[in-house]
């Protein structure tokens, strides 16, 4: 409507120019032209700079991270020796509980000390413990898990794949050298060459790292055991909880503010409060959480009912706004037509304008979500920065149970000293985006798919 | 009405969680995040190993962890914390007043605190004194006082490399901060005869002396680090020049990417350091709430597991990783058993 209006003055000094040809561009005609290419060439020189910022991110987190994804096992037929799972030789259960896990090493141990007399490797200097920390930790516990689940296995000799320790690891993934491994306290030339040999011979496998995805953290003895399940468990539980809490909340409160509210200062200072929160460092939020959810309620620590509270408050702005942005979109017309036609207030808002600002309210509170499950800050709080080692059970018990969420365990990883921690920060990473991915890809579907234009 | 079904599961979320006071199974734990690699290995161990639930360890550092492990007795405050010191008077005092009245104190091994630097740069022999003279705030000149004027370690001693001072220090929010300002820059101020100085300069106030003794220098040539050591390898990966502060452990970890300096002419291992030999080492703690003991299932197993001999004893995991096993581990383990608490 008002361009229309626009249009006259535009005009006339235009009518002042007719002088010149219409084909040959006059000076001042120049210079607009030259300005708005300028002005082209700074748009595309700042997405430029943009995607450049972008690709450097995505090349720098895959080159360092996708190898989190492959991890190198070793297999070989392990003999079960009585005399380490068993000493007393009874086969009580009670008796062979008592036997931890680091003894199980010894097995491990022997048995690869066997394959090697077998295969006939000769490599000087391979010392004791060369032998010792070629086997992941996780393996002596995952064998003792076997023999006492299943006695009748001991004496036996079984194929057994199993993990191999994560400078072993390394050796397959560039990380460690034949240079560095010289230098390295953890590992040896000696112990390098026998992962070659073993490599040759067929005995150590590279495969996709499925545990990665599905197994919980692992300490700092055990890099190459630590997974993201519990951590991706973690955030759905939080994510679960922020949908159900913030989105009928936040859509409540912006149906009144927006279609009942009467306008006077007291909304307006409502209105500017939840702009102001919007903008809050999230921080600030977790201090919150700690204080009123933990201290004054008495919510257990590090547990996604903590974190999903925290973020629902965290995200309830975005979800506001962006509701009540969705319903003045909707024509004014369209309430009219129903309130003419008789519809109380309610049925105008819940018949007609709220299906209709649907999109753009799933929109929003899609966007939010995925900020929330990107959030780290509010959790270091809560006591989300945690080593839980334990799934939480299904919901809603499991919303009390501890669990770690992907943000944090990144955090986490990143601050251990074994390099394969680095890897695997940079492969939780890569987990993260293609969450968030996921989510933006479907907030654009829903938009495409229910919006209505006039 | 999508909208009223998801009110309607709001409410319940809510109703729940007020009803959330539900016992706790496992046991909690919060603190140095030199002690939490060696936390996190009992953990999981103990978790396969027995039949209890998993402990959910966190780190934040000493402080931080003994100011939540004081906050109170009852299952939504931590059960145990881990510190790299010992614990304040000031702090058992905080304790006191919130009702932790009964701690159970177990030291169970020591770790080394190293100086390391680039790989590829040159070697360093330090001793306290060197150390003191080239990051203390100020040092003693020509008899009196003055602000710290040395650029690079050569100008320190002779015999150093003339590499311009760059220290990479633990912030003063870890326990590392406290031992490096006890063994090295307190026994430097003695060494290099500064404290005297600071004695004659401060002659009423045998506080101030001490004081001025652990002064860093504050003019950008030692940052104080108050992430963890991964920040500190990763700062001396981007300035080579760099002389970083890490526990042996962690050096021991990345002894591809560092080169560990002598002090006083000893090379730090689990050996030197659990002889004595080497200087700058300090005991690890980890404290427990006794009143947590049977409300909290396995929480004095986990002390016990902690302290054991296949666990903490020499050849263990924890050895494994870089503790220096303490040499009374038998006391330890006797005090743990017999539930001592802290006089």
């Amino acid at each position: 409507m008002t361009d229309a209006t626009d249009m006259t003055p535009m005009s006339a000094p235009a009518a002042r120019h007719t002088s010149g040809s219409l084909l040959t561009a006059s000076a001042r005609t120049k210079r607009r032209n030259a300005a708005e290419t300028r002005f082209k060439a700074y748009g595309i020189a700042a997405i430029a700079i943009a995607v450049l910022a972008l690709m450097f991110l995505l090349y720098s987190i895959v080159r360092d991270g996708a190898s989190a994804f492959q991890q190198t096992y070793v297999s070989l037929p392990v003999t079960i020796s009585a005399e380490v799972v068993d000493p007393k030789g009874n086969r009580d259960p009670a008796e062979m509980a008592k036997v931890i896990s680091m003894s199980y090493g010894k097995v491990l141990d022997d048995s690869l000390k066997a394959w090697i007399a077998a295969e006939n490797i000769q490599i000087p200097d391979l010392s004791e413990a060369d032998i010792k920390s070629f086997f992941s930790n996780e393996a002596q516990a995952r064998l003792r898990e076997m023999v006492l689940a299943d006695p009748s296995i001991i004496g036996e000799t079984l194929d057994m794949t199993a993990l191999t320790s994560s400078r072993v690891d390394g050796m397959f993934k560039g990380r460690v050298t034949e240079a560095s491994a010289a230098l390295d306290a953890k590992t040896s030339v000696a112990q390098y060459q026998l992962a070659q040999a073993m490599k040759d011979k067929g005995a150590l496998v590279t495969k996709f790292n499925t545990a990665f995805i599905t197994k919980p953290d692992a300490s700092d003895n055990r890099a190459e055991a630590a997974g993201i399940g519990v951590a991706i468990l973690g955030s759905f539980y939080m994510m679960l909880i922020v949908l159900v809490l913030a989105l009928p909340i936040g859509v409540a409160a912006s149906i009144y503010l927006e279609e009942f509210a009467p306008k006077n200062r007291f909304t307006d200072v409502i209105e500017v409060n939840i702009a102001n929160l919007a903008a809050v460092p999230s921080i600030v939020f977790g201090i919150l959480g700690l204080a009123a959810f933990i201290n004054f309620v008495g919510l257990p620590r590090s547990t996604p009912i903590v974190g999903g509270l925290v973020l629902t408050l965290m995200t309830l702005p975005t979800i506001i706004i962006s509701t009540r942005a969705a319903l003045k979109s909707v024509p004014p017309s369209i309430r009219d037509a129903a309130l003419g036609v008789g519809a109380s207030k309610m049925q105008t808002v819940f018949h007609h304008v709220l299906p209709l600002a649907m999109p753009g309210i799933l929109t929003g509170t899609i966007i939010g979500l995925a900020q929330a499950l990107g959030e780290t800050a509010p959790l270091l709080l809560i006591g989300m920065v945690a080593f839980v080692t334990t799934y939480p059970s299904a919901p809603p018990e499991g919303f009390f149970d501890p669990a770690s969420a992907l943000p944090v365990q990144v955090y986490n990883w990143t601050q251990r000293a074994d390099p394969a921690f680095f890897e695997r920060a940079s492969g939780a990473i890569i987990v993260l985006l293609v969450f968030l991915l996921c989510m933006n890809l479907l907030a654009i579907f829903l938009r495409r798919k229910f919006e209505r234009r006039w | 009405m999508k909208s009223v079904k998801l009110t309607v599961s709001a409410i319940a979320v809510i109703a729940a969680s007020a009803s959330a006071a539900a016992a706790r199974d496992q046991v909690q734990v919060a603190g140095s995040s030199t002690v939490l690699p060696y936390a996190t290995i009992v953990a999981e161990a103990f978790a396969e190993n027995t039949e209890f639930a998993a402990p959910v360890v966190e780190g934040g550092g000493s402080s931080a962890g003994l100011k939540q492990f004081c906050e109170g007795v009852g299952e939504n405050t931590i059960d145990v914390a881990n510190a790299s010191r010992k614990i304040k008077d000031s702090e058992v005092e905080t304790c006191k007043a919130n009702g932790v009245a009964n701690i159970m104190e177990v030291q169970f091994g020591y770790d080394g605190i190293v100086f390391a630097s680039d790989i590829n740069g040159p070697d360093f022999v330090l001793t306290p004194k060197d150390v003191f003279l080239a990051l203390a705030a100020e040092v003693p000149a020509d008899g009196a006082v003055a602000a710290n004027a040395a650029a690079n370690w050569s100008d320190v001693n002779p015999d150093l490399p003339a590499q311009p001072i760059m220290a990479f220090i633990p912030g003063t929010k870890h326990g590392t901060r406290e031992v490096f300002e006890e063994k090295v820059m307190m026994a430097g101020c003695e060494e290099s005869g500064a404290l005297d100085a600071f004695k004659a300069a401060h002659p009423d106030d045998e506080d101030a002396a001490e004081a001025a003794c652990i002064a860093i220098r504050t003019d950008g040539k030692s940052v104080d680090i108050d992430g963890d050591y991964t920040e500190t390898l990763a700062r001396i990966d981007s300035d080579k020049n760099g002389v970083g502060v890490f526990g042996l452990s962690f050096y021991e970890n990345n002894t591809d990417k560092l080169k560990v300096a002598t002090m006083n002419g000893v090379t730090p291992s689990v050996d030197t350091v659990a002889s004595g030999e080497y200087p700058v080492s300090r005991p690890l703690f980890f404290y427990v709430k006794k009143d947590h003991i049977g409300v909290i299932p396995g929480l004095k197993e986990y002390a016990e597991f902690f302290v054991s001999d296949a666990i903490a004893g020499p050849g263990g995991p924890l050895a494994t990783y870089g503790l220096v096993p303490d040499p009374k581990l038998a006391d330890v383990q006797a005090g743990v058993a017999d539930e001592a608490v802290m006089q």
